[in-house]
């Protein structure tokens, strides 16, 4: 086991160097002088040339980069000039109510979207299925900006459940419960779209594996219909739902910048999109190496639990 | 395509999701020429109108521009930005799975690694870097949103084209003297263009909805142009006091991307021919059961299956594997049912139990009575106590009939913890008892093995093991050797022989070997086309066979040490069970068959001891009593 950590945790540095190559490739793109995109067309020419000396974009284009990867490497990634502090500082600080929202999310897609999906096999062409399939449909078509905004007009305005933006209350709260009472609608909306996902390919996945032969063994021994289903079937149907869990955990971090906007979380999405239009490029850079990153190892861990599940996968 | 239209239509949500998709199309393609206002004029006076208000359908935004005209002029630019989209990404992405894909090797490593490198971002990331470093815009987004998908394609491409280029036709256009690029786009390009427009077709709808996000977040469509995205993301700050500016432009997205999905699904749907054959239903817990009339109970024998009648039911056909078969067990007894595949055997044995896969398996009529009570009719908890416990199942494959992520020991345990309550470390103490019971050396280790560690002939010990684990009065075994080789194949049969004599075992064994039958069975029944056509005790029907069929059943037999003998393969195939000939099932196949064998029906006749279906027999069946 530990031995199969290590060697997934080994073949990441390529995966984690390529990612660093794109976003530094993509970078290259951005017309005319780096250093005045980064400084803006107010900046003089004297702090445009030690920048460009700074960043080392006198030298070619491959020394740039490991230039460029060698001070990534020591948690070096530039200053944000519009909030004059380390790029590193801004995003780990936004970094983390990130995660509290897609995390949180993640977890409700999972489970809400196996769960649908068992029943909805369990019950395939009952009603419970008709009505688990239309929802699913609904689920994958809404588009979560949207989704986010109806939310807050019908809990936050219409019924004042809930409070309508923020990840605190402004004056008081910053405990547990408010941060809880923040968390539920943006939570709710980012992970609506996997869970239909997650629900959809559940169910497929269950009637395959109802299908199989050791079912029919299952069955025939006389365990419970319901040992049968949650046991059995669920266990082996999992083997093709953990991949599928890793694939959307990219979909909630996708759609967590949208929602962080609608619901003005404080999270790296937001960071990204504000810094875009103020056009604060290496902060950009930054919170996509950061993000990414974690992404990859994410999906190491989602590895990890698919060798713990299947014996078959030579570990 | 006909058929596929109808198929398509068949599916209701697909048709609406069609129809909606049609309209909105149409709307999108007429609206230079509607009667519509400017979408670009600005009136303050009339800001924030509600819908259905006089010239203003659908009321006016924050600058008293008209909303209809802005939905649409929208709609038009999102479906084409998401279209463009698409299509950049099909284009390029096909372009570099069929290349990776043609030249393999180092070239389609190197492609791929980079391929997945991209797929290492969550999708977002890199439409964002991209817009960051191109700058917002319209074009730029869709420029990102394309980047971003072109993995998908070329993932997707690479796959068919490996697929493609190992086969002849490619080799001969190679010999022919075709250069790579004409092989590239005359040879393989017009074999993946279908793959190409199914990956599209589910992938546009979400294309459509990731340019509207971009624009949604300011990073698209710049004022005064607008897409559902950029509108929707404008009428953001007056979400509440007029809610209508929001709803308009985001309702229509939702409307597009719902019916593209509903149509994308249809059309798979209707591509898939499992959909069809209702081969995608998985099985409920019990067969279902029809009957119009149960027979009377006879009272005899152990188990006793009466007039059994099973069908599976597809779409309008109906066929019936098994056609009213009545065998007796009695306690200690080993019955053979032996026969060809599609004979029905094992659906007799599996409908016992009521573990005939349903849908589409039907039980139509007839009953099976385990020491007086009908199991057939019997409500699930009943069936449920019953088996695995009275009756036992040994079945064919033992890799695919295990679990293959529970340890074994686990599964034996498990069944005897269904039926008893004991506790989890005594069942497993059982369960290695049981591999003991089994001759499994090293039992305790085993237990702890998963399936696919387990040699072909251990694992099916572990099949008989679970099937003794309650000590049934019964075990059905539906061809438990035909997956070993031989010599395995007889260790397995001596010990189920050894078992049933030690334990008072009744067996019904399952087979199409008739050298098993003669091994293990007292007696044998044999079935063609859903009958029993044959029965008797195994030795009289091995020497003197007296049904045509058995006869030459027999004949393929060859015999170890005896030398070869003729090998009499029986002339064409066994019938469909959904379309079978009036009178004798075998008629076409036998080379006794008179007129007289294909009109009416034939009984089983004979004795008690030996009846035989057959009104030309090749031994008397009455004499032989």
């Amino acid at each position: 086991m530990g031995s199969y950590i290590v060697k997934r945790l080994l073949s990441a540095v390529p995966v984690l160097l390529g990612i660093t190559l794109i976003v530094f490739l993509i970078m290259a793109l951005i017309p005319g002088d780096p250093a005045t995109a980064i400084l803006g067309s107010y900046a003089t020419p004297e702090n445009v040339e030690r920048l460009n000396r700074q960043l080392g974009l006198d030298e070619p284009m491959w020394k740039q980069y490991f230039i460029w990867l060698g001070n990534l490497l020591q948690g070096d990634m530039g200053r944000s000039f519009a909030l004059n502090r380390p790029v590193l500082d801004e995003v780990l600080d936004r970094f983390g109510a990130t995660l509290v929202l897609a995390g949180t999310s993640f977890v409700l897609c999972a489970l809400l979207g196996v769960l649908a999906g068992v029943v909805s096999a369990a019950r395939q062409y009952g009603l419970a299925d008709k009505a688990i399939t239309f929802a699913v449909i609904i689920g994958i078509s809404v588009p979560p900006f949207f989704l986010g905004m109806m939310m807050i007009l019908l809990f936050a305005v219409r019924l004042g459940w809930l409070p309508a933006s923020g990840m605190y209350a402004i004056y008081g709260g910053g405990d547990l419960p408010d941060l809880l009472r923040h968390l539920i609608m943006p939570a709710l909306a980012l992970s609506v779209v996997a869970t239909g996902v997650i629900g959809r390919l559940s169910r497929s996945a269950m009637l395959e594996v109802l299908r199989q032969d050791f079912i029919r063994t299952a069955r025939a021994k006389g365990v419970h219909e319901r040992s049968v289903i949650w046991r059995h079937a669920l266990r082996a149907a999992m083997v093709s739902i953990i991949p599928v869990l890793g694939i959307q955990a990219g979909f909630v971090i996708s759609g967590a910048v949208y929602i962080e906007i609608v619901f003005q979380w404080p999270g790296v999405g937001r960071m990204l999109v504000d810094a875009i239009l103020r056009r604060d490029i290496l902060l950009v850079q930054g919170g996509v190496v950061v993000v990414a990153a974690c992404y990859v190892m994410f999906n190491i861990l989602v590895d990890v639990a698919q060798s713990l599940l299947d014996p078959r996968i030579k570990t | 395509m006909s058929a596929f239209l109808k198929l398509l239509f068949r599916n209701r949500l697909a048709g609406a999701g069609a129809v909606v998709l049609a309209i909105i199309v149409v709307l999108v393609l007429l609206t230079p020429v509607l009667p519509l206002q400017p979408p670009n004029v600005t009136d303050t006076a009339d800001r924030f109108l509600r819908p259905f208000s006089e010239g203003h359908l659908l009321g006016t935004d924050h600058l008293g521009r008209d909303l209809l005209s802005r939905l649409l002029w929208g709609t038009r630019l999102s479906l084409a930005v998401g279209f463009a989209a698409a299509i950049v990404a099909a284009v390029l992405g096909a372009a570099v799975g069929i290349i990776a894909g043609y030249f393999g090797g180092r070239i389609d490593n190197t492609i791929m690694r980079g391929i997945d490198m991209l797929m290492a971002f969550p999708y977002i990331l890199l439409a964002l870097a991209i817009v960051a470093a191109l700058g917002p815009g319209l074009m730029n987004a869709l420029i990102a949103v394309a980047a971003v998908n072109i993995p998908f394609f070329a993932r997707n491409i690479r796959g068919i084209t490996v697929g493609l280029a190992g086969k002849e036709f490619v080799d001969a256009a190679r010999l022919a003297g075709l250069g790579h690029g004409r092989i590239l786009l005359f040879e393989l390009l017009p074999n993946v263009v279908p793959v190409i427009v199914i990956a599209m077709s589910t992938t546009i709808g979400w294309m459509i909805l990731e340019t509207a996000g971009l624009s949604f977040l300011g990073l698209g469509s710049q004022p005064p142009q607008a897409d559902l995205g950029s509108m929707l993301g404008e009428a953001r700050s007056a979400m509440i006091t007029a809610p209508h500016t929001s709803v308009v432009p985001g309702a229509m997205i939702l409307l597009i991307v719902m019916s593209i999905n509903l149509l994308g699904d249809g059309v798979r749907d209707a591509l898939d021919p499992r959909l069809k054959s209702g081969a995608l239903s998985r099985p409920m817990a019990a067969t279902l059961v029809e009957r119009e009339r149960v027979p009377e109970a006879r009272g005899e024998g152990l188990l006793d299956i009466q007039e059994l009648q099973t069908q599976f039911h597809v779409g309008r056909r109906i066929y019936r594997a098994v056609d009213g078969v009545s065998l007796t067990l009695e306690p200690g007894e080993s019955l053979g049912i032996i026969g060809e595949s599609g004979s029905g055997k094992s659906v007799t044995a599996l409908s016992v139990m009521g573990l005939v896969a349903s849908p589409p398996g039907v039980i139509t009529g007839g009953a099976a009575r385990y020491k007086g009570q009908d199991l057939i009719g019997a409500k699930y908890p009943r069936l449920r106590s019953l088996r695995g416990d009275r009756i036992a199942y040994i079945f064919q494959d033992p890799l695919s009939t295990l679990h293959p992520l529970y340890r074994v020991g686990d599964q034996l345990a498990e069944a005897i913890l269904s039926h008893h309550s004991v506790s989890k470390a005594e069942a497993m103490q059982r369960a290695v008892g049981l591999l003991e019971d089994v001759r499994i050396p090293n039992a305790e280790n085993r237990a702890r093995a998963y399936p696919h560690e387990l040699s072909g002939g251990m694992r099916q010990r572990v099949g008989i093991a679970m099937a003794l684990a309650n000590e049934p009065d019964i075990i059905i075994a539906d061809e438990p050797t035909t997956a070993l080789d031989v010599t395995v194949q007889a260790q397995i049969l001596a010990l189920l022989d050894d078992l049933r004599r030690d334990r008072g075992l009744a067996i019904l064994f399952i087979t199409h070997d008739f050298g098993v039958v003669g091994q293990l069975c007292d007696r044998v029944a044999v079935m063609y086309a859903g009958r029993i056509v044959e029965e008797g005790p195994t030795a009289e029907v091995l020497d003197d066979p007296a049904h045509p069929y058995t006869a030459r059943l027999i004949a393929c037999v060859p015999e170890l040490g005896q030398g070869r003998r003729e090998m009499a393969a029986i002339p064409g195939l066994p019938p469909a069970v959904d379309n079978l000939p009036e009178g004798c099932a075998f008629a076409p196949r036998c080379d006794k068959a008179t007129p007289a064998c294909r009109a009416g029906d034939i009984p089983l006749a004979g004795t008690e001891r030996r009846r035989v279906r057959c009104i030309h027999p090749e031994t008397d069946v009455e004499a032989v009593a």
